[in-house]
């Protein structure tokens, strides 16, 4: 049986894959290279995949059919639709910024070239494979195409202090997520005979004999990328991981990972299981409702300048589940893409800034004392930063993406959601502004990055600077003039 | 009629305020800067609202342009006699403040960034007073909110860095929380009317069904109600203003509290009238308890600052109740007291800031007794400004209280009136305590012999920056009508609101 292909469905993430063994044979037949090479080699990969993801933008593709019988709708596993290729272009954005944060760490010695650039392409490789998913095989296995170099990236630093056992705890957590969604999977598969979505989606519909096996079934696959998008309380392995993990790391964790695991919820909601919205919706409520709470909770009682950026990375997955609890509807999910575009635009920035800064040695939030006065670009660009993860004017782009996830709720009759919400909003803000206090604050005296000592002052790598310019420009641009944001949603 | 008045009068100072910040140039000509720039801004909003008063009922100087298209918001702006005080007001006490910084840098330095935070509240709060789409309003709304939050976090009470910080959060918490429920409303209204425009929503709101309208005004009144603040959700109130500095105290008092009530008077009246007349008798009673609770804590106050801020909160609690009313009486009465509290609560502010760079502290041991003869002009403007705050007839306040009392007489016909007629009882208790607790102070502080130093008096930077607010609030109480004929369109657009 062959089955035609539509290459250009599928040429974004070819475009990767073969950046990504072009960057490992470079390393091997290259010698003595920075990590300008392999780097550059990603982007233009990143920009070939961008350039196919802007060719697509007005059709839709589908590639791995099945055949069709004639009463049957085709079933593809390979779907690629306007909702997927905004996620694309998150992933994408994202995974270039990633590579270029990665330069200092690896002209350094600190992380192989070859191996790191490859490990970060296959990975987003498998998040855009995540986001055209149309069958629960596909997902699964592009899930841990996502996950799977996501663990060596972990644990890939030469001088390894913590990064071997965040690596493994992050290893342990997600193959038991994965063994879980795999159970599920398989009793929806035993339900229905099918793992294709338009079959399951049918038979989800018609056949109430097995509804409670299906319904297990859709439960367990959703806890299991609970544990991937790291909703409460399968969120443990976070802080640590983030933590251990070299912060450009970290910072692709908390974006692509993210969004790649929040694209697979959205797909086996709203595209499999529609029916069953009584149970999924209320269920991501209050899965949403928890993890916003506990993840700002958390982040409240932190010091460590990584691990509050983890918690409030749990605090907006929360936030980020709000729309598909709402009920999933075609606004509900471009509420969700806008609000993760946004959030991974600003925590890039806010990432960038501090792997600029943890570069010098500091780690907790205390270090970052007086960063506005003494680095201007660095200390404004966290401020604008965090003040849009906290949701205030001015950072604006912030605030219109939490009212559309608010619209979402209350459109949704999810209001009690909303007034959680508004509690948690008001929550976040006090450890964002106790960050931003301390940036403003004038610095102690002998402070980590005290001018006059060459090693830690200045000295900001051209890349690094560039993702944060990047990523202060492209918010303060949209905070004054939103609406290209919210294309997505019209 | 369209145009680019308003944008200019929200615009002008916050450019102003990101100038302030970044050009470097010496502080105290940003400072200098920032006045001229006020200036311009106090001199365009009073005549915008002489214009207004001019053209009579519905909004003017309206600007619309796209903004957020996908999701329907639109930058329309548009000032009506229920807003055009309140401009005024926002920009005479930014300018009245900014007058304050040019001679007196604050002790921990930095005049010229707390010059570009006031800009910056002033262009928020006047962003707030004429947005007629909810989004734009709740960005204002929220705008103004970071920098109070570091006027007093980083200018406050230099004695106690850890307070000030903690007075500031939780100011802005309670705050948030408030704002974030009435975007909840207006998020209800739209996905009922399908608009963020407050006009289209106010023609459509009949189409909601009765108990959504309730809903919507009951989470209004507890989001701008932790603004006002409305008791209970007042505890924030005190500490805030005891940590502020005198700029500080001034905008928070005169401008942030009205953000609340102007939202309510905006909304409940414009928008949901139906819903409100459900709820507003417990506003009522929370307003005078409100009264009758900031009276008895004045009592017990042995600090000046925080007295006067306790004292916002009776204030504060007159202008509930006469939002409470529902009566095109009771907008005129609160409107006429927000901008009668705006001017002598700061003028109040700002003495007590006065006394405080004199004596170091605002206790009344601090203070002493015997002021007429230590610094006896500025213990006649505290004098005046206390009689005209406690509502001594011929004075701005008690016009204000004056107009509530007698809106409460008579209630909008759907309310119980017998409750309107305790309340307004009550009410009258506590105009009589706030009378006590005044007089008392002024007794402890001004008369007396005093411990034989002798202060500087008023300075001349300070009878600028003090003067328009004796004028302001000496002229609203001899001539009430200047207020009241030009909000007078205001009351026929209400009349109209309420009557259909």
């Amino acid at each position: 049986m062959t089955q035609a292909v539509d290459w250009w469905a599928i040429a974004a993430p070819v475009c990767l894959v073969a950046a990504a063994v072009l960057a490992l044979l470079l390393d091997a037949f290259v010698p003595k290279q920075s990590g300008a090479l392999p780097c550059a080699v990603t982007l233009a990969g990143v920009a070939a995949a961008l350039a196919v993801t802007a060719a697509l933008r007005d059709s839709e593709r589908a590639a791995f059919c099945l055949p069709s019988r004639l009463e049957e709708p085709v079933d593809c596993s390979w779907v690629v639709d306007r909702v997927a290729l905004v996620w694309w272009v998150v992933a994408l954005v994202a995974c270039g910024l990633v590579a270029l944060l990665l330069v200092p760490a690896v002209s350094e010695g600190e992380m192989p070239g070859g191996e790191t650039y490859f490990l970060l392409l296959c990975s987003t490789a498998g998040a855009l494979a995540v986001a055209a998913a149309h069958d629960l095989v596909t997902l699964v296995v592009a899930m841990e195409t996502v996950s799977l170099p996501s663990f060596a990236l972990v644990g890939l630093r030469r001088r390894p202090r913590r990064g071997a056992e965040a690596a493994l705890k992050f290893f342990v957590t997600s193959v038991v997520a994965t063994a879980i969604t795999l159970l599920g999977i398989s009793m929806v598969y035993g339900a229905t005979g099918s793992v294709a979505a338009g079959a399951v989606a049918t038979s989800v519909a018609t056949s109430s004999a097995v509804r409670p096996l299906i319904g297990v079934g859709m439960v367990l696959t959703l806890v299991g990328l609970g544990f991937k998008v790291a909703a409460v309380p399968f969120q443990a392995w976070v802080p640590d991981t983030y933590v251990g993990a070299p912060v450009p790391v970290a910072a692709y964790l908390s974006v692509v990972s993210k969004t790649a695991g929040l694209a697979g919820v959205t797909i086996v909601v709203v595209r499999f299981f529609p029916p069953y919205a009584d149970v999924w919706s209320p269920m991501l409520g209050v899965a949403a409702a928890v993890t916003m709470t506990v993840g700002n909770l958390a982040a409240l009682l932190q010091r460590h300048a990584v691990r509050v950026l983890a918690w409030s990375s749990v605090a907006h997955v929360g936030f980020l589940l709000v729309p598909l609890a709402a009920g999933g509807g075609a606004a509900d999910v471009g509420a969700l893409q806008t609000y993760a575009a946004m959030y991974a635009l600003v925590n890039l920035g806010a990432f960038s800034v501090v792997a600029a800064v943890s570069a010098r040695g500091a780690t907790l939030v205390s270090d970052y004392a007086g960063l506005v006065r003494r680095e201007p670009l660095l200390g404004l660009a966290l401020a604008f930063a965090l003040l849009c993860l906290a949701g205030l004017p001015p950072g604006i782009v912030g605030l219109v993406a939490k009212v559309v996830i608010f619209r979402s709720a209350v459109d949704g009759g999810v209001t009690w959601l909303a007034v959680v919400m508004a509690a948690n909003v008001a929550l976040g803000l006090v450890y964002y502004l106790r960050f931003v206090a301390t940036l403003v604050a004038p610095g102690p005296e002998g402070a980590i990055s005290s001018p006059g000592d060459d090693h830690l002052h200045g000295l900001v790598p051209a890349s690094v600077g560039f993702v944060i310019s990047a990523t202060l420009i492209g918010s303060v641009a949209l905070s004054v003039w939103p609406a290209p944001l919210f294309a997505v949603l019209a | 009629m369209s145009s680019l008045v308003l944008d200019a009068l929200v615009a002008l100072p916050a450019l102003g305020a990101l100038l302030a910040a970044a050009v470097p140039a010496s502080g105290h000509r940003l400072v200098w800067f920032s006045l001229g720039l006020s200036t311009v801004v106090l001199g365009l909003s009073i005549g915008a609202w002489v214009a207004v008063v001019d053209s009579g009922p519905g909004f003017h100087f309206e600007s619309d342009a796209s903004w957020i298209e996908p999701i329907g918001v639109r930058w329309t702006l548009g000032l009506d006699s229920l807003s055009a005080p309140l401009v005024v007001v926002t920009a005479l006490l930014s300018w009245c403040c900014l007058v304050s910084l040019v001679r007196r840098a604050p002790d921990c330095g930095g005049s010229r960034q707390l010059a570009a935070l006031v800009l910056l509240i002033e262009a928020g709060s006047i962003g707030t007073f004429v947005a007629l789409d909810l989004i734009v309003f709740f960005v204002f709304f929220e705008l103004v909110l970071i920098p109070m939050w570091f006027v007093i976090a980083d200018w406050g009470d230099s004695h106690d860095a850890e307070g000030r910080r903690r007075a500031a959060t939780r100011f802005l918490v309670v705050t948030v929380v408030g704002s974030a429920l009435v975007l909840v409303a207006f998020l209800l209204l739209r996905s009922e009317t399908g608009s963020f425009d407050l006009t289209v929503v106010a023609d459509r709101v009949r189409r909601i069904d009765h108990g959504r309208q309730v809903a919507i005004a009951a989470l209004l009144l507890v989001g701008f109600g932790a603004k006002v603040p409305v008791w209970p959700l007042h505890f924030w109130l005190p500490d805030a203003h005891s940590k502020a500095p005198t700029v500080g105290s001034v905008l928070l008092a005169g401008v942030l509290l009205k953000l609340g009530t102007y939202g309510l008077l905006r909304f409940w009246y414009d928008v949901v009238p139906a819903g409100a007349l459900e709820v507003a008798p417990y506003l009522g009673g929370l307003g005078v308890v409100g009264i009758v609770y900031g009276a008895l804590a004045c009592l017990a106050q042995p600090d000046l600052k925080r007295m006067v801020a306790y004292s916002s909160i009776g204030h504060m609690g007159f202008v509930a109740l006469a939002i409470s009313t529902m009566t095109p009486q009771g907008l005129l009465a609160a409107n006429f007291a927000n901008v009668a509290h705006g001017a002598i609560t700061g003028l109040l502010f700002f003495l007590v800031g006065g006394l405080k760079d004199r004596l170091g502290g605002t206790t009344f041991d601090t203070i002493g007794r015997g002021l007429y003869g230590r610094a006896p002009r500025l213990a006649a403007l505290f004098a005046v400004a206390a009689m005209a705050s406690l509502g001594l007839p011929g004075l701005a306040g008690f016009w204000g209280e004056m107009l509530t009392m007698l809106a409460a007489f008579s209630p909008n016909p759907a309310l119980p009136q017998t409750t309107y007629l305790v309340l307004m009882a009550l009410a009258g208790l506590g105009v009589v305590l706030t009378t006590g607790y005044f007089v008392v102070a002024v007794r402890r502080i001004c008369q007396g012999v005093g411990p034989g130093d002798s202060l500087s008096d008023v300075a001349s930077d300070e009878w600028l920056a003090w003067a328009p607010l004796v004028l302001v609030t000496v002229g609203l109480g001899v001539a009430p009508m200047a207020m009241l004929w030009s909000a007078d369109g205001g009351a026929s657009l209400v009349s109209a609101v309420l009557s259909r």
